[in-house]
């Protein structure tokens, strides 16, 4: 998950070495540097008025600064393909794309998501059409008990937004951020065109 | 074997049954659509969280909630446990609160004034040495002449194996949701393995009759063993909802579900196997050990598969402060197979055998060698073992190759269940059954089996499950589910076609026995030209729908499936690092239904294997009794660049179809943790004695590394 300046824990982790890092202090590390500089003063710890620009419709909800983009999509919003599993910045099920690119939505504050154009699972099929991602893991059966699906379907279709032929070894690279428990991965490996026969 | 069954079509008649029907529930997967217990949002729903047990092992002194309660948004805070109850591990539920939001909740679960005596604790299980008091011995067993058996031997390889605990680590957690409709009618959606029966143990904590409660759950997110009882988490959600008159959701945070919400148990054996210079075995013993939490742990059935060896086996069952075990995945047979197929490579090792000669020759001793002896020479095929096998510790390099193999077998009996079928006179077909689908394909299970039976496409079927309204059903446990569902659905539909028959025959000028339906078509079987269309047929119905019913036809199952699985794998003696190259698995199951979920079903046991295999172990602190990595940044579990290349070769004759439906969820999970372990061992020139095979484990088995 490449990005500018936006989190990635992924790259966070490379910089600092991951085994430096107590299990203890991650959590806060992470949470430490995911504000983006322009993030306006907010008034705490109550309920703050947050504009989230959802699948290309503007809500306003009033949620505690400390809610995560997550939390505001799936029990404010009602938008619940995001998954939560480990609510930590490892498993990836509930990755949301930001401006285009993969985040963590566990990993980010709702507050700090204002003015980004965030796109859920939801978003890909408007019309009830699949799209070629999701597509591609019916074809293929990229899933089994479908928690960690739209985390894969998402950076899936990232990657290919980015990079429509990707390699065998890119597609690995752009889902090493998303865990299966299933073990679904060879059926992910096809929709993705990581695997023969697939694509 | 049982005689050729003429309940299924045979395979080269069959239309859906054993082809690839794309599963049905994925568009609603891939889509955000699904709604899983996790997703509901009902209007004015509390959330619940729990304070939790720090300590390995303590009794409750006092329990003070009133900060919790005091916090805005909190609506109910308490203890759950009573003073001077003494809590068995750390994560042990002690008060729970319930709040406006999820964030409050966790919040005022923190501000739970807890005052604990702490106790001595032990979360060591790797050395019955070790555990001093917490060991108990159990009775031995013997088979055979085990003395006359070493006697014979030639040589004796004696070696130690094992496995620790590790989770279950569902992605969706453990939890409920509870609403009151009005005083005596409850829903509530749960995350379960046996949504039939849930209704009862909801109707029994509230005092309320069963048919008044309807569970529901339509998607869950995982189980593998960890979803059938009703949990704490379950009850306390009840009983707030009860309280409080609104919907209350109940799911656990990670750390919660990594440390009590399912666990696999320890096993580890000091294993001697007497062998002749030919590479016959001629016995076995083994000492194991292993916990499953503070009740101990079950002993591994050694030797396994190759059962009839002679044999002296005894078990020490050590209690640990850690959460308690629960069925996982083909219970204690991952860690059997571990511990029995690596002994055995060790005694080809030292005969200086290939181990596929050795395996080939001591198959009499298992129950089914020809099963075994075919499977593994396809096995060898597909990973050309005979071109690639290169003896134990003859390469030179840092990055050296290994091929290993294991085999196994599990049963897989259909279990109990009911179904029904209706056809509506617009040509509709529901099919409807009070299972559940917890990724293993039971939605497209019915709707193949449905489909085939009428004659129709897989999408014209309409599939109901996850309700407790629906046909009871079994617990999705033990490769259960899928004969239980398939020769219900079969019978269900059969019911239905016969009543429709019987409407369609007399337009046909024919008895209804004399018709059949098939390609979307009723007609006379000798006369296929005297046909109605599917709707057409159907009109015949009028505006009652007809029903049929179906129950679990022992006709249409069986029992028993043997496994062969061969893992090849790059291991850097350098820096300790084991990759997978590849993993052969070849599986029988019986009648295959739906060969993309079955398939599916073994790509995702082999990689469940794989991660056992190369990643998890829960690791417990010493000192504090805690659980250090309750979190899946420390918890690993393979990703997708850790599974390498993976070959499934299911068993498709008629023989194996004749058979019928056997289950396949579980013994494909059995082999992998043994078959890597005999890889590295070939690659390494060492055997790495427990699981995981962590960099630190291989070094230290190589000897430039630090012990445990």
């Amino acid at each position: 998950m490449s990005e500018e300046r936006g989190f990635s824990r992924r790259k966070f982790l490379q910089g600092v070495g991951a085994g430096a890092l107590a299990a203890g202090a991650m959590p806060d590390l992470a949470r430490g540097a995911e504000a983006p500089e322009d993030a306006p003063d907010l008034a705490g710890p109550g309920p703050v008025p947050v504009t989230l620009d959802v699948n290309g419709v503007r809500t306003t909800i009033e949620v505690e600064p400390r809610v995560t983009l997550l939390d505001a999509l799936r029990s404010r919003l009602d938008i619940t393909g995001a998954k939560k599993v480990c609510d930590h910045g490892a498993c990836g099920a509930c990755t949301v794309l930001l401006d285009g690119r993969p985040v963590y939505a566990c990993s980010m504050l709702a507050i700090a998501a204002q003015g980004k154009k965030i796109e859920t699972v939801e978003s890909l099929a408007p019309g009830g059409e699949l799209n070629a991602v999701q597509q591609a893991f019916v074809a293929h059966d990229g899933l089994q008990c479908g928690f960690c699906t739209s985390g894969f379907v998402l950076a899936s279709e990232a990657l290919l937004r980015q990079n429509p032929r990707p390699s065998h070894e890119e597609v690995l690279e752009a889902l090493s951020g998303n865990l299966c428990r299933c073990g679904s991965y060879q059926g992910i490996k096809k929709a993705s065109g990581a695997a023969p026969g697939g694509g | 074997m049982r005689e050729l069954n003429k309940g299924w079509p045979k395979l080269d008649e069959a239309t859906h049954l054993g082809k690839r029907t794309p599963r049905i529930d994925a568009a609603d997967k891939v889509t955000g659509r699904a709604k899983y217990t996790q997703d509901v949002n009902l209007d004015s729903m509390l959330h619940a969280k729990f304070t939790l047990c720090p300590h390995g092992r303590a009794r409750v002194q006092s329990v003070d909630a009133s900060a919790a309660q005091a916090l805005d948004g909190v609506v109910l805070a308490r203890a759950i446990v009573g003073e001077g109850e003494e809590l068995e591990h750390a994560g042990r539920e002690v008060a729970v609160v319930a709040a406006e939001s999820e964030e409050i909740a966790r919040e005022a679960a923190q501000l739970v004034r807890v005052e604990y005596e702490v106790l001595e604790h032990n979360v060591a299980d790797a050395s019955p040495d070790l555990a001093g008091e917490w060991a108990r011995e159990q009775r031995g067993r013997d088979q055979g002449d085990v003395d006359a058996g070493f006697a014979a031997a030639d040589v004796v390889v004696e070696g130690r194996y094992g496995a620790p605990i590790v989770t279950h680590c569902c992605l969706e957690p453990h939890g409920s949701v509870v609403e009151f409709v009005d005083e005596e009618h409850v829903n509530t959606w749960v995350s379960t393995q046996r949504i039939s029966s849930q209704d009862e143990d909801l109707a029994g904590e509230l005092g309320i009759q069963p048919e008044n409660v309807r569970a529901v759950c339509q998607h869950m997110g995982g189980g593998f063993g960890s979803k059938f009882q009703f949990d704490v988490w379950d009850r306390e959600c009840a009983r707030i909802a009860e309280e409080t008159g609104r919907p209350v959701k109940a799911m656990l945070d990670r750390d919660h579900e990594l440390m009590v919400a399912g666990s696999r148990p320890s096993a580890y054996a000091d294993v001697r196997v007497g062998v002749k210079k030919d590479g016959t075995i001629t016995a076995w013993e083994s000492r194991s050990w292993g916990s499953g939490g503070a009740g101990g742990g079950s002993s591994p059935r050694l030797p396994y598969v190759f059962d009839k060896v002679p044999q002296r086996r005894t078990h020490v069952s050590i209690r640990t402060n850690t959460g308690a075990s629960r069925p996982w995945r083909a219970p204690m047979s991952p860690q059997s197979c571990l511990i029995t197929m690596a002994a055995l490579d060790d005694a080809a090792a030292a005969l200086d055998l290939d181990p596929l000669d050795f395996f080939l020759k001591n198959l009499p001793f298992t129950e089914r060698p020809e099963v075994y002896e075919e499977e593994l020479l396809i096995a060898a095929r597909l990973m050309d073992w005979r071109g690639r096998f290169i003896p134990r510790a003859a390469q030179q390099g840092a990055v050296r190759r290994g091929l290993g193999l294991s085999l196994h077998t599990w049963g897989g009996y259909g279990h109990d269940s009911n179904c029904s079928t209706t056809i509506r006179g617009d040509g509709a077909v529901t099919v409807s059954c009070g299972t559940q689908d917890l990724g293993t394909g039971s939605h497209t299970v019915l709707a193949v089996v449905t489909a085939e039976t009428l004659g129709l496409p897989v999408a014209a079927i309409d599939v109901r499950i996850g309700d407790s309204l629906l046909p009871p059903s079994g617990g999705s446990g033990g490769s259960t589910t899928v004969g239980g569902i398939s020769s219900a659905a079969r019978d269900a539909a059969l019911d239905a076609l016969r009543q429709l028959l019987a409407r369609a025959a007399p337009e046909l000028n024919a008895a209804p026995e004399e018709c059949r339906a098939q390609g979307g078509r009723v007609f006379v079987a000798a006369a296929p030209e005297r046909s109605l269309g599917w709707t057409e047929a159907c009109g015949l119905i009028g505006p009652e729908a007809l029903s049929g019913s179906g129950r679990t036809d022992p006709e249409l199952m069986a029992d028993g499936v043997g496994g062969a699985q061969m893992a090849e794998v790059e291991v850097d003696v350098e820096t300790g690092v084991v990759a997978m190259k590849k993993l052969v698995a070849v599986q029988d199951c019986g009648t295959v239904v739906d060969l993309t979920t079955a398939e599916s079903q073994v790509y995702g046991a082999c990689i469940m294997g794989i991660s056992s295999a190369l990643f998890e172990e829960r690791v417990m602190d010493p000192t504090t009794g805690a659980c250090l990595n309750p979190n899946m940044a420390f918890y690993r579990l393979a990703g997708i660049g850790d599974v390498g290349e993976i070959v499934v070769h299911l068993m498709q004759t008629e023989a194996h179809h004749a058979r019928g439906v056997i289950g396949i969820g579980e013994p494909p999970v059995i082999s992998p943790i043994a078959a890597i372990s005999n890889a590295v061992a070939n690659a390494a020139g060492v055997r790495v004695p427990y699981a995981p095979f962590t960099p630190r484990a291989v070094l230290t088995a190589l000897g430039k590394g630090r012990g445990r």
